[in-house]
């Protein structure tokens, strides 16, 4: 089977749809952060087939933009991380049902 | 040297003026200190006062003056100075030796005071007032020294505050002055309006001097009696005398220092000041004003003469006898006898503060006793003070020959015999003259002869600081009468600018036998009916219903109460009431107009906006609980929301699309 556009998307809604639900029901906040990151690289993948399928495929285009992505989401996954290890020693959880001080 | 001392005369009152308030910064524990500070500023005072006489004696007549500007207001530059002539120079001299000769006195009288220092503060600063009213050359300035010197004598009279006679004493004097300052000082705005100037002598262009004399023209009787009143106020002219009497509850050197020979002859001095307003226009010496002085200085005389007759206190008899001479001096002012008058302020500053110091000297003596009734037999007590003060008895009743008062008032007799206008003044003179003789004779009987009564029991001579001044005082006293004598009227000429010349048969003129028989009448008739008073006054069980008229100073002081002050009380009263019910009910109305609309204004605040408001804020109030419940910190519900919304818009622009 040849790889296609619609093929590529489905994919990647499929991947991120995944990333969603683990974003919003996973007690463990690391698990979000994995959500969040599968919602990324559902994202960096429709860069991908867009300039793969897309009119001009000779110029790196997409690809340039996933991988500058790529190192973004890098940076980002290490301050979450942080976060997570910041929040932890101060309520000693990582449960997000918890973590509830910012409710009105 | 001379023209030095002129330009800057100003030192003679500075000197005490500063002494005054290095006094003031003194500590109150500070006695000594206190009283050589005064008595250098005085003695300075002096030195200054024989600098500035000697030139006036070069040139009989002459006079200096030196003029300065004050300060530019608009066009009108106001310009003050200071004059020297004999008038001037005899004043200084007078004013600085009493006054020295009475700080000396206060020392011993004052020594047991707990304001010691205030007190000689405020002696110096009296003295410097008084100096500055004599040397100006300015009305404006005499009338600012004028002012200093009567707050001088309401800080002394008052000086014991916690007598409340002291203190009603001290008002009284201050308003009662006060009335005839409001005169004075309208004298001097209209003399103003009309001459543009306010110097007295400005080569020629000065208020007293030719072109400002024509100047003022017809309107000179009013301003001169403008004036008039304020030096009625200052020198106790009836109708108002009655704050002299009242101020003798001052200290007895207070008394003496300014009730007897210096304040009081502001006044005089004034009028003698301002001679040339009084005589323009005058028509065989006699002008509308000069008659009214005249008419004055009489009812002033006789009244107190009469008064003093009755009166018990040992100083208020002295302060009647002082209403009553300056009355002669008036008289003698207004009769044209200017240098008459001024003669016998000088020689009366001299033995009255004789006088005065003398009955402190008594008083100190007997304990703080004033009742001459409750005195006697101090003669050989107090012989220091029996001679001297009979030394200033005699000059003040006029006794001839030896007595400086004597030949001064021959002198004033002498001027009032010549008035054009009417003989009555002259006759109701030599009357107050024999009354003079006969109140002191009472007087002298009373205090120093007969029995020794309650007062007098423990009695004794009072210390030489205190008795030293009344030696030298009764000195002068005597001394004075040689530059007085028509023999050689040295005084007289000095004062009216001639040249004396020695005439000794003279001496002897027909007023020099009206006089010594006057007086031997008073003296005489003194000793008959006094020979054998006790407590009860002879004159009294004689004629009752007189004596009391007399004794409650022909009740003048009941008849103010009972117009002038129960017209301004009634008009306080009214005041008080439109105040209380006329403006108070307007302020009212106007106020409940206020509170009208601030109650309308209240009430739409209350139920139109406030209700809105509350409205509001309810509503965004329920709206935030509602919109809270959402906010329930649960991340993923936040990131749910958020995908929600992304899936919403997403099929929005699908359906756009």
């Amino acid at each position: 089977m040849t790889p296609t556009l619609q093929l590529c998307l489905l994919i990647s809604a499929a991947l991120f749809s995944i990333g969603l639900l683990a974003a919003l029901s996973r007690k463990h906040a690391i698990f979000v952060l994995i959500g969040i990151e599968m919602m990324l690289a559902a994202a960096n993948l429709n860069f991908v087939a867009f300039w793969r399928f897309g009119p001009e495929p000779q110029n790196p285009t997409g690809v340039m933009v996933a991988i500058f992505s790529i190192a973004i989401a890098a940076a980002e996954a290490a301050v979450g991380l942080a976060l997570v290890i910041a929040v932890y020693r101060h309520y000693r959880t990582t449960n997000v049902r918890r973590l509830d001080q910012l409710k009105g | 040297m001379s023209s030095w001392l002129i330009a800057n005369l100003w030192l003679v009152p500075a000197v005490p003026l500063a002494a005054s308030l290095a006094i003031l910064s003194l500590a109150n524990s500070r006695r000594a200190g206190a009283v050589a500070l005064a008595i250098v500023g005085q003695v300075a005072a002096f030195i200054l006062a024989i600098a500035a006489f000697l030139p006036t004696l070069e040139e009989p007549g002459r006079r200096f003056f030196h003029n300065f500007t004050w300060f530019i207001f608009g066009e009108h530059a106001v310009r003050i100075g200071w004059v020297l002539d004999p008038l001037t120079a005899g004043m200084l001299l007078m004013i600085t030796f009493v006054g020295l000769w009475i700080f000396v006195f206060s020392k011993g009288y004052m020594a047991d005071d707990r304001n010691f220092c205030r007190f000689f503060a405020y002696l110096s600063f009296f003295s410097a007032a008084m100096l500055g009213v004599v040397i100006a050359n300015s009305l404006l300035l005499l009338f600012v020294c004028w002012e200093l010197v009567g707050l001088a004598s309401y800080l002394l009279i008052r000086f014991w505050i916690h007598k409340p006679s002291a203190a009603a004493a001290a008002k009284k004097a201050f308003i009662t002055t006060r009335i005839g300052d409001l005169g004075f000082f309208l004298g001097i705005l209209w003399l103003y309006g009309s001459t543009g100037t306010l110097l007295f002598y400005d080569d020629g262009k000065g208020c007293l001097e030719g072109a400002g004399l024509l100047a003022v023209g017809a309107s000179a009787t009013f301003v001169a009696l403008l004036i008039f009143s304020g030096a009625a106020g200052k020198s106790g002219q009836f109708p108002l005398h009655v704050w002299l009497p009242d101020a003798m509850e001052g200290p007895t050197p207070v008394s003496a220092l300014i009730h007897a020979a210096t304040m009081v002859a502001a006044g005089v001095f004034l009028v003698a000041r301002v001679y040339p307003l009084f005589s323009i226009g005058a028509v065989d010496g006699v002008t509308p004003s000069l008659v009214v002085v005249v008419w004055i200085g009489v009812i002033t005389s006789l009244m107190a003469s009469l008064i003093a007759l009755a009166q018990a206190d040992i100083k208020r008899i002295l302060a009647y006898s002082t209403v009553s001479q300056l009355g002669l001096m008036m008289v003698s002012l207004g009769v044209g006898g200017v240098a008459a008058g001024i003669m016998h302020l000088l020689a009366h500053g001299f033995f009255k503060a004789l006088l005065f110091l003398g009955s402190g000297s008594v008083i100190h003596g007997c304990h703080h006793e004033q009742d001459i009734r409750k005195m006697g037999g101090l003669r050989k007590i107090m012989p220091v003070t029996f001679a001297t003060y009979a030394v200033g008895m005699m000059a003040l009743s006029g006794v001839p020959l030896f007595f400086a008062g004597a030949w001064t008032k021959e002198e004033i007799l002498h001027a009032s015999a010549h008035w054009p206008k009417s003989p009555m003044p002259y006759y109701l003179m030599l009357a107050g003259v024999v009354l003079t003789a006969l109140y002191m004779t009472r007087q002298m009987i009373y205090v120093f002869y007969g029995e020794r009564r309650s007062g007098s029991q423990h009695a004794h001579e009072s210390p030489p600081v205190m008795t030293r001044p009344l030696m030298v005082l009764a000195l002068c006293t005597v001394a004075l009468s040689a530059i007085l004598t028509p023999a050689w009227p040295w005084l007289h000429t000095y004062l009216s600018g001639e040249h004396a010349e020695i005439d000794f048969p003279r001496l002897i003129q027909p007023m020099l036998f009206v006089s010594l028989g006057v007086v031997a009448a008073g003296i005489g008739l003194g000793a008959v009916i006094y020979r054998r008073a006790g407590v009860a006054d002879p004159f009294e069980q004689k004629f009752p219903a007189l004596f009391r008229f007399l004794e409650n100073k022909m009740w003048v002081d009941e008849l103010y109460a009972h117009t002038v002050i129960a017209l301004s009380r009634t008009a306080a009263l009214v005041s008080s009431w439109m105040d209380r019910f006329f403006w108070d009910g307007l302020v009212r109305v106007v106020g409940g107009i206020g509170r009208m609309f601030g109650g309308l204004s209240a009430g739409f605040d209350e139920r139109g906006i406030n209700a809105g408001v509350n409205g509001g804020a309810a509503g965004a109030g329920g709206l935030g609980r509602l919109m809270s419940r959402f906010h329930s910190g649960q991340v993923q519900l936040y990131l749910g929301a958020v995908a929600v919304g992304v899936v919403a818009l997403i099929l929005f622009y699908a359906w756009l699309t």
